[in-house]
Order: C-alpha cells, then structure tokens, then sequence
C-alpha cells in the first residue's frame, strides 16, 4: 500500500532548538552565525586593543611584559582580519548575495555548514595558544621568518594549524560564493544586472582562492622549517628569510583588498538608497573593482621597499601601486556624484556611509603617499602605517559592517532599530576613531617606530590623546550590542522596505524576509525595476 | 596621579603652536641631501592629497549641505556621464605621472651607493647593534644605556629616555659614508630618521644605504623592524664630529683595542672573572636567559642547573663560540674578546647556584676558536 504524503511547509521552517544552529545548512542561520562569530571576535581583539592602549598611555612598562605586549599587537591583529572582519563579510555576503540574486539558498549548503563550524575551532586553537608555555606568537600578524621559525615559541605550530583551518574555511566560502553568484542568479538576471555588493563578493572570492592557498604553503613551508630540517626562510641552510616576505604579501596584499571590495560594495547600496538617486557609473563601478583586484597581485613588494630590493624592482613597485590610486579614485568620485543633486536623509546607515567615504579617502591619501617609494622609508614601520590601515580597515571596512548591519538589520529581524541611539553612537563612534587614529599619523612622522611597548618621552602627548581616544570607542561598542539586542527584541515591526529609496530584490520580500526566500524566481520585470542603475 | 595631572596638563598645553613644535608633528627635514629630497617628497604629496581632499570634500559638504530631502530638494535622475567618468581618470593618471618623475629621481639617487668615501659595517643582534669600521679595525656593540634601563618600570624618566646608548657610533662630518646592514639573528632595521637612512638588516645578506652628514650634532634613530621582546629598547645614536675629532677617536679607539687584546694574554683571578663575566653577562645575555638565569620557560632555555652551564666545559665554550643552530642562540665568536667570553662563561658556571667551580682563562677561549 502506498500512502501519499501530504506536502506541508513544514520541512521549510528551521529545527527547533540548538541543533537548528549546528546542522543548519540555510544561508540566514549561517550568515546569522558568521555575523555572532565576527561579533564575539571584535570584542576579544577590542580587548586586545585596549590592552596596548593602557600600555602605551604613558612611558614606561605598567601593565605587561614586553613579551606579553608583542602577543597582544600579534593576536589582535590576527585575530581582527581572520576572525572579526572577513567572517564579518562572509556573513553578509550569506545573508544577502541569495536575496539580492533571487535565490532559495546558497549552491552548496552542507559546504556551507562546514565553512561556518571550522571557524570557531580554529579561533579557539589560535587563543588557546594563551595558555601554553612559552605563550601565545609574538611576531606580529605578518609573522615575518626567521623570528616566526627559529625564534618562536612553540605555540607557533598551533597558530600555523589554525591558519590551514581559517584558509579551508575562507577558500570554502569563495567557491560557495562564486557557486552560487554564477549557478543560482534568477535565470532572467544578467551579470550586469547584478547589484554591486554581488558583484564585490563574486570578485573578492576570486582573490580569496587566488591568495588562501599562498597563505597555506608559507605556513607549510614555515612547519617544516620548524620540524622537520628545511631551510626555507633560513640563510645558514641556503634559505632566504626574504623569499618569505615576498610570498607573505602575494597574499597578505590581496588579502587587504579581500576586506576592503565587500565594503565598496556596500557603500554602492546605501549611498543611493538615502540620496534617493541611482548610483552614478554602475558598470565603470563595476571594472574598478575588478581593476583593483588584478592590480592587488602585482604590487605586493610595497610593503617590502626596505628589505634590498633592486632599485628597478622598486621602481615597478611603486609605479603599479600609485596606479590602484585611479579606479579607486573613480569609485570615490562616482559615490559623490551620487550624492549630487540628490534628496539626502541622514538615517544611520547613510551617517555611516558618509564618514566611510571621508575616512576611507583619508587612507587612501596616506596609502598613496606610502606607495611613494624614497618616503616609505621614512613612513615604514612606524605609527604613520598603523594610522593609515586602521583608517582602512577601521573606518572603512569595520564601518561598512556596522553600516551594512543598520542598512539590513529590518530585513534580518523584521524590527527597526532605535534611531535616535543608533544616531548618538555613531557620533560617538566617529568622533572616538578620530582621536585614537588621527594623532597616530604625527606619531610616525615624529618617528615612534610600530610595534613598541614603551616610547621616549617625545611621544607622550599624542599616545595618551590617542589612547583616550581608544577607550572611548572601545566602549562605544556597548551602545553598539545594545542597539543590535534591543532591536531584535523589543523593535517595532517595519515595514517591507523601510528605506524610501531603496532598491533590490532583497526588498521584495516579506518585512522579516522567510526562511527560504525566491521559492520561484523573480521575473524579468521585476529585476528591471529593482536594478541599481534605472 | 601627579604624574598624570601633570600629563593632561601637558596636552591643553599642546595647543598652543609653540608646544607643537616641540614634539615634532611633521617629518624632520634631516641633515642629509637624501633626507631633505625624501621630506620635499613627502610634502609635495601631502600638498596634492590636500588639494584633492578640498575639491572631493567640498563637492560633498557642498551636497549634504544642499542637496537634502529636508532642504526641499528633490533628486535628480542622472547616473551616467562618459565625459565626467574620462575626466576624471585622466586627470589622477597625469597628476600621478608628476608625482612618479620626482619620486623617481630620488629612488635612483639614494639607491646608489658608489660615491662612498667610507664604510661602516651594522650587525643587528636581539637586542643591540654591533658596528665594524672595516678599515680602520674598530669594533664595538652598542646597546641601551643601563640608566634608561633602570627606569623603565619605574622612577623618573630623563629627556633621552630610551634614546640612549652605552657607545655611540661616531661618524665624521661632510664625507659619503657606505652603510653595510646586516644581521646575526632576525631581520631588525636600522633607521635614523635624520639620515633618511633605513633598511632592513636580512640573516645571511648584506643590505647597503649611504648619507653624507651636513652638520656636527647627535642623532637618534631605534630599530625599526619587530626583531623580538626587547624591539623597543634598541636604539641608535650617532655623534657626527669634525673630520679632526674623528681622526682623535679613531686613534683612541685602535689604542683601547690594542689593550683589551694585552689582557687576553695574562691569566685572570677568580674575582676578576666574576665581575667582569656578570658586567659581560647582563649587556649581552641577561636579555634572553634572564637577569636571574631562568630564562622564558618554552622561549628561552634557563642558564640555572641547565645541561649545559653544569656540564662539558668544552661544550659550553662551543655555544658560546658558535652559537647553537636552529636555536635564537646566537655565536659570540666575532662579537665579544677572549678575556669577556672566559669571564661571562666562568661567571654562568658559578652564578644562580650553578657551583661548577671552574675557572676559564682567556688563554682557553683563544685555543677553541
């Protein structure tokens, strides 16, 4: 006897309980979690920060050794870029890139599940390293060899394994992302229909699989330096200890723009939503994007002008990199002329969006007077750097996160936020990042070199400006988790499409967009009328 | 608390100009002709990003100012413009070509080093800098002056806090000096800001940089590459002096070397090594092993009851010598004379309750080299 089973849309709404969380292979749950993730680790490495703040508050060794010191400059920085900002974008990039492209789900959904849950396994390895004899690496996030290999604690082999987990998990991530961008588009959505912030993700998984796996074999090869009797990195055995720098930044330069592209992106949706205006340039938007890609590939020694190259192999380097300053002047230039002649409110993800531009063209003109090779030798490791990849990193791809988190956070819960507090801490927020970076740059000109846990009395003055600085946008995020939590649970229902200018598939969708959105997919009229660039 | 009043008073006071100029909020312009090319480098760029700031910016202020829904203002529908989008990538391309042309020159100038009349040679070491003058035989490690030291934790700190070294490298006035940079251990950078000169200082490479120094003074730079705990406390300081005073030191420095090699020959009292070997002790290894000998469990072995301060004394002669491979134990073998490594070595098998009982003369050292 055969039974018909009766169709429900049961199976369609998530497991109740935490095993809902652990085998969830729906996009919202693993963006949800990517999101929680990103969230728990901004607040460690915040930590972390705060720490070398209080250090470097006044002259002198107060708080920690100097060991002790170059783990916290080390772990915070890693622990910022593999755990904080990239997941961060990952989450985003799950949430959004299905309804942005009129999708159910990712392509590969158990992948998914999997990119997500190793993640956290290997943050926990990365910290447990606290605890082991010798301590936690204190090399700093680049882990130049040989201080990395010969030098190191032995932690250093359990800070490598969890570098392969986080390259697994973010080379997993790219091909879903590229998977799904190419396979699951509604069969009526051409490429360049496609919103920015799909087009941003698309050419950002193609560096992450371009520049993972280079990650993966430096921290190979520094293994087997380590264990086994290579000479890789190691001049007494016929080794370079500058070959590792060069492969080093064959990734780490991507890498920087692996955590920049998605918050272009972002700000490609926010802008012309309160401008209430379309986007100026869509397609040039588009080839700046991918030209910053290509170009990322083939600049990485800039960061490496000091280390004896050839004057004709600097010369190249710095001409390469002085040309990412045009696409990505182009991209600046066609966000204002957004804004121009537009109808402009100022909600907090526009307030968020505005300062990105501000700020992040301010590191831009920093990182273009670093790409000038005779002044990178005064600028190079010293604080002037770390003032400009905090304005990068900080108040731009940090801040399109949290503008990004405001901008969608209606279609996530289904609830508005309180703007009002959203208002005051974004204020608080902008106003702090300023006066803990900004001082910085007279720092490095002045000459306080990186990387120190004690200074001459001569930068006294602008450390402490820049550490009050730091403590008060440590503890702007309070407001910040307050805001998210009380949205979520107290926040008054919005509506479908809460912003009056917004545009996209994503707000097609019920006001709390359903578990499995696009069960059909959007016809062609639709996406017309939604595209970015009509 | 006073210490800190005192400090929030110091930063009202910093608004005004003349405090500003003391802490130095700019790039110094140096003494060198490839430090003041590298500081108009520095300020042509600044004043073109400026330049572009104020039209981008303004262009925007301009539009949050008028262009918002609250003003009335009512959107506009355009979002093309092929000749805006030429205009400006062609402009940026020109005004970067302008910038490459200077920015060029000055690479190729200070990138050649062939018009040296002398050559110093720097060794980096975790955490000090070794100076060779190769032709003039002269050799000595500079490291951070014991009374930045002491304060470090705590007390008053001196103007030079941390800029301060036990023996500075002298150089002589308006003569081309070839730097040779190298290391013994991890990648450090040497850097003096008024020189316009850093550069990395690779294991097992030779980097090279030059200045030619307009002015008598002193000048301070520290090292500018993460080489380790102690990164923060390996200044440089330079005495630049007349070619005459010069010339004096030089003769002075090759009588001392002349001496220390004397007092290898003669056989040493028990005391004697003692002293010298804890002095020896604490300038080159106590950064490692500790003031204590216990060293960083998991980082640094300890010297206390370690296999090798308790065992073969000829072992321990070797590690001291040559260094241990794949270790951060560096070879003292061109770092220090015999009559140190004798004296630091009989002071590690007596010290921290290690009780060896032997005594090591320089005479010993000189026979394992």
């Amino acid at each position: 006897m055969t039974t018909a089973i009766a169709h429900t849309d049961d199976h369609h709404g998530p497991e109740k309980g935490l095993m809902r969380w652990i085998k969830t292979t729906n996009h919202k749950d693993i963006g949800s979690l990517y999101l929680w993730f990103a969230f728990t680790m901004v607040l460690i490495g915040g930590v972390m920060a705060m720490v070398i703040r209080m250090e470097l508050f006044q002259p002198g060794m107060q708080l920690v050794e100097p060991q002790f010191f170059n783990q916290m400059t080390t772990m915070h920085g890693l622990i910022m870029v593999f755990g904080a900002i990239m997941p961060a974008f990952v989450g985003l990039g799950n949430w959004l890139i299905p309804m942005m492209i009129g999708a159910p789900d990712m392509a590969l959904p158990r992948m998914n599940n999997w990119s997500f849950w190793i993640l956290p396994f290997a943050g926990g390895i990365l910290l447990s390293t606290f605890f082991m004899e010798g301590g936690a690496p204190a090399f700093g996030w680049t882990f130049y060899a040989p201080l990395s290999t010969t030098f190191a604690p032995d932690s250093t082999d359990f800070f490598i394994f969890s570098v392969h987990l986080l390259g697994f998990s973010s080379i997993m991530g790219a091909i879903n992302i590229i998977a799904t961008v190419l396979n699951m588009r509604a069969p009526e959505m051409k490429l360049m229909d496609m919103p920015l912030f799909v087009w941003t993700w698309l050419i950002t998984s193609f560096l992450l699989i371009g520049a993972m796996p280079v990650l993966a074999g430096a921290v190979t090869m520094m293994l087997t330096d380590r264990n086994f009797g290579t000479a890789f990195f190691d001049a007494t055995g016929g080794g370079d200890p500058v070959l590792f720098q060069h492969i080093f930044w064959f990734f780490g330069h991507p890498e920087v723009y692996i955590m920049i592209l998605p918050a272009f992106g972002v700000i490609s949706h926010i802008i012309p939503t309160f401008a209430r205006k379309p986007l100026f340039g869509y397609s040039s938007m588009v080839y700046a994007t991918a030209s910053i890609a290509f170009l990322s590939y083939i600049v990485w020694a800039h960061h490496m002008f000091l280390t004896g190259m050839p004057v004709a192999g600097e010369l190249y380097f710095m001409y390469a990199t002085m040309l990412i300053a045009v696409p990505t002047g182009v991209k600046v230039f066609n966000w204002v002329s957004t804004m121009w002649r537009g109808s402009m409110t100022f909600e907090a993800p526009m307030l968020w969006a505005i300062s990105f531009v501000f700020l992040f063209t301010i590191g831009g003109f920093s990182g273009l007077m670093l790409g000038i090779a005779p002044a990178d030798i005064q600028y190079h490791d010293t604080y002037f750097v770390v003032a400009h990849f905090h304005y990068v990193l900080v108040t731009g791809a940090l801040w399109s996160i949290i503008a990004a988190t405001f901008y969608w956070l209606p279609k996530w819960t289904g609830k508005m936020y309180n703007e009002t507090l959203a208002k005051v801490h974004f204020w608080w927020a902008v106003i702090s990042v300023n006066v803990l970076f900004f001082p910085q740059h007279f720092l490095g000109l002045a000459g306080m070199p990186r990387r120190i846990p004690d200074y001459s009395l001569q930068f006294a003055d602008f450390n402490m400006i820049s550490s009050i600085g730091g403590f008060a946008f440590g503890a702007s995020f309070i407001l910040f988790t307050y805001i998210v939590i009380d949205c979520i649970r107290n926040g008054k229902p919005a509506d479908a499409r809460p912003w009056e200018g917004a545009k996209g598939l994503e707000w097609t969708l019920e006001p709390k967009a359903q578990y499995h959105s696009f069960n059909t997919p959007p016809t062609r009229a639709l996406i017309e009328k939604e595209s970015q660039h009509s | 608390m006073s210490k800190l009043t005192s400090r929030l008073g110091g930063l009202i006071a910093m608004v005004s100009a003349n405090a500003f100029a003391e802490y130095g909020f700019n790039m110094t312009q140096g003494v060198t002709s490839v430090s003041r090319d590298i500081y108009g480098l520095h300020m042509m760029v600044f004043w073109i990003c400026v330049a572009i700031a104020v039209i981008v910016f303004g262009v925007m202020i301009y539009s949050l100012v008028v262009h918002r829904k609250s003003q009335g203002a009512v959107a506009a529908n355009f979002h093309e413009s092929t000749k805006a989008e030429l205009l400006w990538t062609g402009v940026p391309i020109i005004v970067l070509v302008l910038m490459a042309i200077p920015a060029s020159s000055v690479l190729i100038d200070l990138e050649d080093t062939s018009k040296a009349q002398m050559t110093i040679k720097v060794t980096g070491h975790q955490w000090k800098w070794q100076y060779d003058y190769l032709k003039e035989g002269i050799s000595f490690i500079s490291n951070l002056k014991q009374d930045s030291k002491d304060v470090i934790y705590s007390g008053n700190r001196h103007k030079n806090y941390l800029l301060e070294v036990d023996n500075n490298l002298v150089l002589p006035v308006d003569t081309s000096i070839r730097f040779l940079i190298t290391s013994n251990d991890v990648i450090h950078n040497w850097w003096v800001p008024d020189f316009g000169v850093k550069q990395d200082a690779n294991p097992g490479f030779i980097n090279d940089a030059w200045a030619q120094i307009d002015e008598i003074g002193t000048y301070r730079g520290q090292c500018a590459e993460l080489c380790g705990k102690d990164h923060g406390f390996m200044p440089i300081v330079v005495d630049v002096v007349s070619k005459a005073d010069y010339a004096k030191w030089v003769l002075k420095q090759q009588a001392a070397k002349a001496a220390i090699l004397a007092k290898s020959s003669k056989t040493w009292r028990e005391d004697e090594l003692i002293s010298l070997g804890q002095k020896v002790y604490n300038t080159n290894c106590s950064s490692c092993h500790g003031i204590t000998g216990k060293g960083i469990p998991g980082v640094f072995p300890a010297l206390k009851g370690s296999p090798v301060a308790t065992g073969d004394i000829k072992k321990h002669i070797s590690i001291v010598l040559h260094g241990k491979a794949g270790t951060a134990m560096a070879g003292y073998k061109n770092i220090l004379g015999d009559a140190d490594i004798a004296a630091v070595i009989t002071f590690e098998r007596t010290a921290f309750g290690n009780q060896m009982g032997d005594l090591i003369q320089p005479a010993q050292i000189k026979a394992a080299r």
